[in-house]
C-alpha cells in the first residue's frame, strides 16, 4: 500500500487543469465528442464497403413502420398481448387442473392418513400437511402451468427484438407525461420484476426522470402478479360471457389490467412531474435493433429456468413458512375463535368496503415478502376460515379442489363474486410492492421518504379504485 | 508478473487449428476465485455482448434483443491454455462520457477495475456508431480487443469489413465473429491471451481531430501528471477528464485512489 499522501501534487494538477480549462475556448465536451465521431467516421469508411450504408433490409422497415405506427402500434401490442394472455389461460386449464389431481386429490390424502396411522400428533401433522405441503401444492398446481406458458412466450416476443418496438411507441406518451422515453424500458423490465425494473432505471440520466421511473415502476405487473391475473380471469371473468368466448374475455380482462397499469404509470408520472417533481424532459436516441430469429431452444431453456423455476422456488421458498403460519394461526385459539379469524373480523369491513375480503387483505399483509404467495394463503384462509364458520364438512373441502371449477365453489363458499375476483385483480396490480422491491427502491434513492412513498402510493390508489369499483357495482 | 510465454502449443499448425485451441477453453460458470488475468467486456447495446460472455463462461446470463439489459456488472471466468480468466459483462452503453449510471460503471470499471484487456463488442453492420466507443475506450486503455461481432449479418446485408485495416488504424487486434453460432471466438480468445500476457502489443489509436488549443493544453497537463504519477498509464484520459471537468475524476485524484491504484504490484480485485 501507498501511504505518502499524493493531496499536495492532486491539488497542484487540478489547479493547473482549471487554468487551462478557462484558456480553451468553446465547450470542451462538444469538442471531444465531434473529435471522436470525425475519427469514427473516417476509420469506418476506410474499411467498411456496403451497397446500401448498411441499410436495413426492407422487409424489417415496413414491419417496422406497421408495428411502430401511430395507428396500428397500440392495437397490435394490446392484439399480441392479448393472444399471449389467451394461450396462457386456455393452455394452463388442464396441466393445473391434473397437477392439483395429482397433488392435493391423491398425494395430500396418502401423507394425511399416513400421518395419523403413524401416530404423529395432531399440531404436527397440521403444520407440516395441512400447511405446508398444502400451501407448497396449491403453489405448484396453480402457477407452474401458467408460468411455464406465459413466460416462454413472453421471452420469444423479447428475443424477436419486440419489446425495443413497445418501448418506441410507449416513448411518445412517456414525453407527454413529463417523463424519459427509457422508462419505457425499466417499465418493461418490470412486466417480469419490479426490483429488477428499478435497477434498470439507472439508464435515465437525469435524478427527477430517474425517481419518476422507480415511483411509477411497481404499476408494471411482475412475474409474482401473472398467475393471480390468469386464475382471478379465468374463474370469475371468464364465467360473465358465454363458454365459448370464456377464454378471450379472461385474457382480455387480463390485458386490460395490464394496460390500466401503463395508464396509471403515465397519470402518476404526469401527476408528479407537475407537482413535486417539476422539471424539463431529457431527449435521448432510441435505437431499433433487427429482428433476430429467436434461438428457440435456448429461449426455452432460459426462461424455464431463470424465470419459471426462479418465481417457482421463491414461491415455494415463502409458501413453506406462510403456510404453517397460516396453520397456526387458524388453529390457534383465543378467547375462543382462532387469531386468523380474530384478523380476518377486524379486516373484513374494511375489505367488503372496497368489494374485496377481510381473507385478501390478511393475504396480502402474509404475501409482502413475495407476491407470488397470494394466492396459496387466500385459498388457505379461505379454506381453514370457511371450516371454521362451519361451512363445508371440515378439512373435507381441500379434497375436492381437483379443477378450476371446484376451486371456484371453496371460493364462493367463502362469500366471493364476480366483484372479489375482479377487484382482486385490480388490487394485485395497485398495492404495496414485495419487500425486495421496496429495499431495491431504498438502495436506488437512499431516501426513506421516497422509499416511503413508492410503497404507499399504490396502497392508497388500489384502495381507491376497488372502492370506486365496489360502489359502482353495487350501484346497479 | 506476467509469465514470458504462456504455454507453447506442441506444433505450430495445431496451434493454428481451431478445434485445438477451442478444446482449450474451459468454462468456469461463476468459480473465480482465482485468476491471472481480468477481461472487460464492453459494447454498446445490443451487439451481442452477454452473448459472448456466455459463449465463454459457460453462463446463461440471459440475453435480451434491446438496450439496457445489462445495468449492473455480470462476471464469470473461463480458462485457457492453463491461464484463468475473469470476465466482467460492462452495461451495454454508447459513450463513456456522460453521467448516468450505467456509464460510469462501464467507465470506472475499465479505469479502476484495471481489466488486463478490454474487450471491445462491435455490431459489424453499424461499425461507425461502435467505433465512438471503442474510440473512448483506446483512450482510456491501450490493451484491448476489437470483437467485430454479428459479422454474419453484416455479410448477408452485403456489407464487408476489412478487419486488417481496421486493425492498423486502430492498433488492437479486431476479430470477426459472429458469437450466436460460435463463430470466430477461438480466435478472440487467442487476440485476448496474446494482448493479456503482453505478447502483442497494441499501439492504440489517437484522436485526430482535436482542435490545437486543446492538443497544447492536454500535453501540458498530461506532462505534469506524468510526472507527479509516472505509473499512471493513462495519464492522457486523465488530463481530458480533468480538462472537461469531470469530478468523479477530479475526486479520485484529491483522494489517492486513482495514485494508490497504480502503485500496487498486483492488479486488485474488482472493485467497487
Amino acid at each position: 500500500m501507498n501511504t505518502s499522501p499524493a493531496h499536495p501534487a492532486a491539488d497542484r494538477i487540478l489547479q493547473s487543469a482549471r487554468q487551462l480549462r478557462e484558456r480553451l475556448s468553446g465547450d470542451l465536451h462538444e469538442q471531444v465528442v465531434e473529435a471522436i465521431y470525425a475519427d469514427a467516421a473516417r476509420l469506418a469508411g476506410r474499411s467498411v464497403a456496403s451497397p446500401g450504408q448498411g441499410a436495413l433490409p426492407t422487409w424489417e422497415r415496413a414491419v417496422d413502420r406497421f408495428v411502430t405506427s401511430r395507428i396500428w402500434g397500440f392495437p397490435i401490442m394490446l392484439a399480441l398481448f392479448t393472444l399471449m394472455f389467451w394461450l396462457t389461460i386456455s393452455g394452463a386449464n388442464v396441466p393445473s387442473g391434473l397437477l392439483s389431481d395429482l397433488f392435493i386429490g391423491r398425494i395430500y390424502p396418502v401423507l394425511s392418513e399416513g400421518a395419523i396411522r403413524l401416530g404423529t400428533p395432531w399440531w404436527l401433522k397440521g403444520v407440516v400437511v395441512d400447511g405446508m405441503y398444502l400451501a407448497t401444492a396449491w403453489v405448484v398446481s396453480v402457477m407452474l402451468p401458467p408460468m411455464a406458458i406465459f413466460f416462454p412466450l413472453f421471452t420469444l416476443l423479447e428475443d424477436l427484438g419486440y419489446l425495443p418496438r413497445v418501448a418506441f411507441n410507449l416513448d411518445l406518451p412517456f414525453k407527454k407525461a413529463g417523463a424519459h422515453g427509457k422508462q419505457a424500458m425499466s417499465t418493461m423490465m418490470g412486466f417480469g420484476c419490479n426490483a429488477a425494473g428499478v435497477i434498470a432505471t439507472r439508464i435515465i440520466d437525469s435524478p427527477r426522470e430517474r425517481l419518476i421511473a422507480i415511483l411509477t415502476n411497481n404499476f408494471a405487473l411482475c412475474n409474482g402478479r401473472w398467475p393471480t391475473q390468469f386464475l382471478m380471469a379465468t374463474l370469475f371473468v371468464g364465467s360473465l360471457v358465454p363458454a365459448h368466448l370464456a377464454g378471450l374475455a379472461s385474457a382480455g380482462a387480463v390485458t386490460a389490467v395490464a394496460a390500466l397499469g401503463v395508464l396509471i404509470t403515465f397519470a402518476v408520472a404526469w401527476g408528479l412531474s407537475r407537482t413535486v417533481l417539476k422539471g424539463q424532459v431529457s431527449t435521448f436516441s432510441l435505437e431499433l435493433p433487427p429482428y433476430r430469429p429467436p434461438q428457440i431452444w435456448r429461449t426455452l431453456y432460459t426462461s424455464l429456468i431463470d424465470r419459471t423455476l426462479f418465481v417457482l422456488w421463491r414461491a415455494v421458498v415463502f409458501a413453506l413458512p406462510a403456510g404453517a403460519v397460516i396453520w397456526i394461526s387458524a388453529n390457534l385459539s383465543v378467547g375462543g375463535t382462532s387469531l386468523a379469524e380474530h384478523l380476518i373480523g377486524w379486516l373484513d369491513p374494511v375489505g367488503v368496503v372496497l368489494g374485496l375480503n377481510g381473507v385478501i387483505l390478511l393475504a396480502y399483509i402474509v404475501a409482502i415478502p413475495a407476491n407470488e404467495i397470494v394466492i396459496p394463503t387466500v385459498l388457505m384462509l379461505t379454506v381453514l376460515s370457511a371450516r371454521l364458520s362451519g361451512v363445508g364438512e371440515g378439512a373435507g373441502v381441500m379434497f375436492e379442489l381437483e379443477s378450476p371449477a371446484s376451486l371456484k365453489q371453496v371460493l364462493e363458499t367463502g362469500g366471493w363474486t364476480a366483484l372479489t375476483g375482479i377487484n382482486l385483480m385490480l388490487f394485485s396490480l395497485l398495492h404495496n410492492p414485495c419487500s425486495t422491491t421496496i429495499y431495491t427502491i431504498y438502495k436506488e434513492t437512499g431516501s426513506v421518504k421516497w422509499t416511503a412513498v413508492a410503497t404507499l402510493l399504490p396502497v392508497v390508489l388500489g384502495f381507491l379504485i376497488t372502492f370506486l369499483v365496489a360502489l359502482c357495482w353495487r350501484g346497479w | 508478473m506476467n509469465p514470458s510465454l504462456a504455454s507453447t502449443p506442441p506444433r505450430q499448425a495445431c496451434a493454428e487449428c481451431d478445434v485445438y485451441r477451442a478444446a482449450q477453453l474451459k468454462k468456469l460458470g461463476v468459480n473465480v476465485e482465482t485468476w491471472d488475468f481480468v477481461v472487460a467486456l464492453a459494447g454498446n447495446p445490443n451487439t451481442g455482448k452477454s452473448t459472448v460472455f456466455n459463449a465463454l463462461t459457460g453462463l446463461r446470463q440471459h440475453t435480451g434483443n434491446w438496450p439496457g439489459k445489462t445495468v449492473a456488472r455480470a462476471e464469470g471466468g473461463f480458462e485457457y491454455r492453463d491461464q484463468r480468466y475473469k470476465l466482467v459483462d460492462l452495461p451495454g452503453t454508447y459513450s463513456l462520457l456522460s453521467t448516468s449510471l450505467d456509464e460510469q460503471i462501464a467507465r470506472d470499471f475499465l479505469l479502476f477495475g484495471r481489466p488486463d484487456v478490454c474487450v471491445v463488442v462491435a455490431d459489424a453492420t453499424r461499425l461507425e456508431r461502435n467505433l465512438n466507443l471503442a474510440l473512448q475506450v483506446l483512450e482510456i486503455t491501450d490493451r484491448a480487443v476489437l470483437c467485430l461481432n454479428l459479422i454474419d449479418e453484416a455479410g448477408r446485408r452485403g456489407i464487408t469489413v476489412d478487419d486488417r485495416q481496421l486493425s492498423r488504424d486502430l492498433g488492437v487486434p479486431v476479430v470477426p465473429c459472429a458469437a450466436r453460432q460460435g463463430q470466430g471466438l477461438p480466435e478472440l480468445l487467442a487476440a485476448v491471451a496474446e494482448v493479456a500476457d503482453g505478447r502483442r502489443l497494441c499501439r492504440p489509436h489517437r484522436l485526430s481531430q482535436e482542435p490545437p488549443a486543446l492538443q497544447s493544453a492536454l500535453r501540458e497537463l498530461v506532462a505534469q501528471i506524468e510526472s507527479t504519477y509516472p505509473d499512471l498509464p493513462n495519464a492522457r484520459w486523465v488530463a481530458l477528464r480533468l480538462l472537461g471537468g469531470d469530478e468523479h475524476v477530479a475526486q479520485a485524484l484529491r483522494s489517492g485512489e486513482l495514485a494508490e491504484l497504480y502503485t500496487r504490484t498486483q492488479p486488485p480485485a474488482a472493485s467497487k
